[in-house]
């Protein structure tokens, strides 16, 4: 792992008087040059992470580290930290290039640097030649570019974006994502980058932060996150999982057999999970899960039978969700285009890799 | 049907506003020495009288001065007070507010009597400065009003972004808020110094000889000798009015775009 450019030291944030913790305690280290996502649901925790790294809010107890100065106490504007808004706000009185001179402006650069640098700033954000026009004459998606440029053009050690892409559509939502990627990459600036959107934090991030409760649950590479979640929390919060309930019946290593509560007796991996006699998730990636419209026995070993109830074409890949066992329910992605499906209503029978199922402890 | 009897009940009530306003302004223009109709022919007589009196011409200053100086200190007062209740919640704005537009809400011959009580001590009765520091009080709420009104349209994270840029607070207020609410700010000076142009009250318990006020004098005016002067200067303060009612018009215009 590279220099450390932000640590939070035991940071916690309560708002009110013996208020819920919006942020327990939270220890957490931004590499210098890494695009950093926290990812959670709203009211997680993340957000507040972020206002608190930008000065806008102030930490109840703990130490936030900027290149080794503690600036948890420091006001926003004696931070010199780069943030983009979802919401943009950019000056509406000013053109896009005075929007993107401002930090330079405050900052006394000579008339002549703030030019060449809000040229410079613009053409990161491919904007070249829209510095006369006023914010309201651009599109969402350019809006965004300026904030991004206005937010780059000082060249802050870090650049923090809140749900930068919350308001645009998904066609330009996924051009953005990549061309923040591809500006990450080509800056090497370091970006702390806030998302509820699990696909976003897997296109863009050279790491995520699960955020749940105020707390991270994982802190790992999308790769790694997608694969090998910590805990249930994670596995049904990032991609789409089966998490069927079950108790574990026998235990060897990280070996188990576990009976579901719908029936079945599969295997799994223990991840974050008790001995014979505790409760577990079983959890199987959807786009793992294989579908025959045969019996169990013609898949092979350990296929299980089920019931095809609806099958959803999507374009590119069809969902199919099977009844499984006395109550249960499973769902398997597959491209479309395959070989037949099974009739719904029909006798199926679903089986997936050795190794595809992970077991957690269930959330309390 | 309907539509007539809506636009005939909206003439009636724009004549009674309008009645009296119209019937003084012809006068003004008479050539005779009477309050009365038909004119019995047209002069600007009145009007040279006026300009020509030392009776009419300090208080048109004075007017003018007490009016400027007293909108300008309201502005100064109004502008942060607003600012500062915007960003206020819950019971502590209701409060303050309460007791910022409080001048507009209390009688003025209350607000009157004890600025004399006031006053008196300090030595700022009878001096242009008490006038103004007055007519700022009775002021203020409007500007208060009027700027609040237009930070309603302004996004309070633009103050977060100026932050981020490296903008001190003060710094984010003049070159990222106030531009954004000017059109409010003006518009706020216009109403306090219409407020002080047209205010009586006040100014008869007060104003010493040396700073009679336009308003004060007319009613000065009136119980001395029936001048049709009077009446001229009548005409100068609608005039006032016609053309503040139309910048706040166009402030307001502005402010839209």
């Amino acid at each position: 792992m590279s220099e450390t450019l932000v640590r939070f030291e035991g940071v916690r944030k309560t708002y009110g008087a013996g208020g819920p913790a919006a942020v327990q305690s939270l220890d957490l280290d931004i590499a210098r040059g890494e695009l950093l996502t926290l990812l959670g649901p709203s009211g997680s925790g993340k957000t507040t992470t972020l206002m608190l790294l930008a000065g806008f809010e102030l930490p109840s107890a703990g130490r936030i580290m900027l290149d080794g100065r503690d600036i948890a106490r420091l006001p926003p504007h004696r931070r010199g930290i780069g943030v983009v808004f979802q919401s943009y706000a950019l000056f509406p009185h000013m053109s896009v290039a005075e929007n993107v001179a401002f930090p330079l402006a405050v900052r006394g650069v000579s008339k002549h640097d703030q030019a060449r640098r809000v040229a410079k700033a613009l053409d990161t954000v491919r904007l070249q030649g829209l510095g006369d026009r006023r914010p309201a004459q651009l599109s969402g998606g350019q809006q965004q570019r300026v904030a991004l440029a206005r937010a780059l053009v000082f060249e802050p050690p870090i650049v923090l974006l809140d749900e930068p892409l919350g308001a645009l559509d998904k066609a330009l939502r996924e051009e953005m994502q990549l061309e923040i990627r591809h500006i990450h990459q080509r800056l090497g600036v370091t970006m702390l980058y806030v998302t509820h959107d699990q696909a976003e934090a897997l296109t863009l991030s050279d790491r995520i932060a699960v955020f749940e409760g105020g707390r991270v649950r994982q802190l790992a590479d999308p790769r790694r996150l997608y694969d090998r979640p910590a805990d249930a929390f994670v596995a049904g919060f990032v991609g789409e999982n089966n998490l069927l309930p079950g108790v574990v019946e026998s235990r060897e290593e990280l070996d188990l057999r576990v009976r579901l509560d719908c029936g079945p007796v599969v295997d799994a991996q223990a991840v974050d999970c008790g001995g014979a006699g505790e409760r577990c998730l079983v959890a199987i990636r959807p786009e793992r899960v294989a579908v025959a419209g045969v019996t169990a026995a013609e898949l092979g070993e350990g296929a299980l039978p089920a019931v095809l109830t609806e099958a959803i074409f999507q374009g590119d890949h069809v969902r199919l969700r099977l009844a499984l066992g006395d109550g249960g329910a499973i769902l398997a992605k597959r491209p479309a285009g395959m070989s037949a499906l099974p009739e719904p209503g029909g006798p199926a029978a679903v089986a997936w890799p050795e190794g595809a199922a992970f077991a957690f402890r269930p959330p309390a | 049907m309907g539509r007539g009897v809506l636009w005939a009940a909206g003439l009636l009530v724009a004549a009674f506003l309008l009645a009296p306003i119209l019937a003084i302004l012809p006068l003004s223009f008479s050539a005779g020495s009477f309050l009365f109709y038909p004119l019995p022919g047209l002069s600007l007589r009145w009007y040279r009288d006026f300009f020509g009196s030392d009776f009419w011409l300090p208080a048109l200053w004075n007017s003018l001065l007490i009016g400027g100086a007293a909108a300008g200190l309201a502005t100064l007062l109004g502008v942060p007070a607003a600012f500062g209740l915007w960003r206020l919640r819950g019971a502590a704005r209701a409060v303050v507010l309460g007791v910022v537009l409080a001048p507009m809400v209390v009688p003025v011959i209350v607000v009157a009597v004890a600025l004399l009580l006031a006053f008196g001590p300090i030595g700022l009765v009878a001096t242009h400065a008490g006038m103004i520091v007055a007519h700022a009080a009775l002021g203020v709420p409007f500007v208060v009003v009027t700027v609040l009104a237009s930070l309603e349209g302004f996004d309070a994270v633009q103050l977060r972004a100026a932050a981020a840029c490296g903008a001190g607070p003060v710094r984010a207020f003049f070159r990222v808020c106030l531009p954004q609410i000017f059109p409010g700010v003006a518009a706020g000076a216009v109403f306090a110094f219409a407020t002080s142009l047209d205010e009586v009250v006040v100014a008869l318990f007060i104003a010493g000889p040396a700073q009679r006020t336009l308003p004060r004098q007319m009613f000065a005016g009136l119980n001395d000798s029936i001048s049709l002067t009077t009446a001229a200067a009548a005409a100068m303060l609608v005039a006032f009015s016609v053309v503040l009612l139309l910048v706040v018009g166009w402030l307001q215009g502005r402010a839209r775009r």
